[in-house]
């Protein structure tokens, strides 16, 4: 077999940012596994094995057998792969513990119950945008303050804090940035965090800092407390903001599609669904084998490390779906595993689902007339970093 | 059409509520599935099935084989 080459299982081709790189669909077409090197500045270049289509990365994620390859170490120095506390740290039993004291708050029925609040920040964000004025950055004005907004007030963190907040989610999640630079930016928001636990330890508020204190305070460590609050925050308002402006872009470049979007409210639900699909904001989804396993009539080993590729799996033409390459909000809702598969599927999916279905429509309502205030081509696309997005997006009306 | 569910399995994803509240519904205290009607007529089946393929954890068979494999 040829030495791996290096390729990001994130990489997008070249001027259409939504689209997985060409090598991508050719390792999706190959019958043998392909043994890739991933660069990551973080814990140095890595080989894995390169999961690429839709089948194979969802029965290899329902599969106990492959597991987080980041598993919490409490002798490693903290960040954001090493965190007591984040899901995403934790396999099997250790990991529905943890996961379970949760899920309550993500029910539909409770998700649901949110609405009011959801459509309330989004009118005030509609309101900042128009006294902004046209010109205005969408990404600092509407899809950042949203879902920031909305987490800051389930979780009980001081929307008032978020500049610093921000900022330390964005170094976290840029897969360029030093492992020395890591650890101190973990250090920051873990500090904060802490304060914060300590003050509901003291005085449990009305939220999930406050509710996970007094139903299983005597449970958590207040180092898990504190990584448990910077995972829903992190992952509450980084995600969804980077769909609210990469949808947002992509269908001011699809006016009739955006149309659909503006004056169906029964064509809604499936519109997010494929906006999901297309855009697959949590690009690549890393794994390590804990035993031998087989995808397909291929074994992966036992220690070895894998990488799905969520970007190209949605668009996998295995699925029976006419050319998943085009964007189509009317289509029936396709499978995509844009929130992943199996034991750690998406914890706030539900959530993120109605931020969109809220935002989305009430944003072309308001300015039938929106359109991208830069050429298309220059739009400032996020392709680095964990989670794919837009830096900044002004528009006009 | 019979179901059958996995509690231990489940992770409060939410799917089966989604495309068949009439047949599944979640605990308040921890979004664990609950199975409304084990036997549900048969215009609710293709809900049904549909509930099985999308649950992320395979935690429920329906028809007494596993639906999503």
């Amino acid at each position: 077999m040829d030495e791996p080459k290096v390729l990001p299982t994130a990489a997008r081709a070249t001027g259409c940012p939504y689209a997985p790189a060409a090598e991508l669909y050719e390792m999706q077409k190959s019958e043998e596994l392909p043994r890739i090197r991933i660069p990551n500045p973080m814990i140095g270049e890595f080989e894995a094995v390169a999961l690429t289509r839709y089948s194979d990365i969802r029965s290899a994620l329902n599969d106990d057998r492959l597991q987080m390859g980041f598993v919490f170490d409490p002798d490693a120095p903290r960040t954001m792969l090493n965190q007591p506390g984040n899901l995403l740290n934790y396999n099997g039993a250790e990991h529905s513990r943890l996961r379970r004291m949760l899920t309550a708050a993500f029910t539909v029925k409770r998700i649901r119950a949110l609405q009011p609040m959801v459509e309330e920040v989004v009118a005030e964000r509609l309101d900042a945008l128009a006294a902004e004025g046209p010109g205005v950055d969408l990404v600092t004005e509407f899809s950042t303050p949203i879902p920031t907004q909305v987490i800051c007030h389930l979780l009980g963190v001081p929307y008032a804090d978020r500049a610093d907040f921000q900022r330390r989610a964005k170094v976290g999640l840029d897969i360029n940035t030093s492992r020395e630079k890591q650890i101190e930016n973990l250090a920051e928001l873990d500090a904060y965090m802490a304060e914060l636990v300590a003050a509901h330890r003291r005085e449990p508020g009305d939220n999930m800092l406050g509710i996970l204190v007094r139903d299983h305070g005597p449970e958590l460590t207040d180092d898990e407390l504190v990584g448990i609050g910077n995972m829903l925050l992190i992952a509450g308002h980084e995600t969804t903001a980077s769909m609210l402006s990469a949808g947002t872009a992509l269908l001011l470049q699809h006016p009739e599609q955006l149309a659909v979007v503006r004056d169906d409210p029964s064509a809604i639900d499936g519109a997010i669904e494929e906006l999901l699909r297309f855009c697959s904001p949590a690009t690549t989804m890393p794994r390590q084998a804990a035993a031998d396993l087989q995808v397909r009539d291929q074994v992966i080993k036992k220690g070895e490390r894998v990488m799905t590729s969520i970007l190209v799996a949605n668009r996998d033409p295995d699925i029976e779906a006419p050319d998943l390459d085009t964007l189509d909000v009317r289509r029936p809702p396709q499978p995509h595993i844009t929130f992943g598969y199996g034991a750690h599927q998406c914890l706030g999916q539900q959530l993120a689902r109605l931020e969109l279905r809220v935002a989305l429509p009430a944003l072309f309502n308001r300015f039938p007339t929106l359109a991208v205030g830069v050429d298309h081509d220059e739009i400032d696309y996020r392709t680095t970093a964990l989670v794919f997005g837009v830096n900044r997006l002004p528009v006009t009306w | 059409m019979k179901i059958e569910i996995d509690e231990g399995k489940c992770v409060a994803a939410g799917h089966c509520v989604m495309v068949a509240a009439e047949v599944f519904d979640q605990r308040d205290e921890d979004g664990v599935v609950v199975l409304l009607d084990p036997a549900p007529p048969e215009h609710l089946h293709e809900q049904v099935r549909e509930a099985a393929l999308l649950c992320p954890a395979n935690a429920i068979l329906s028809g007494g084989r596993d639906s999503a494999s």
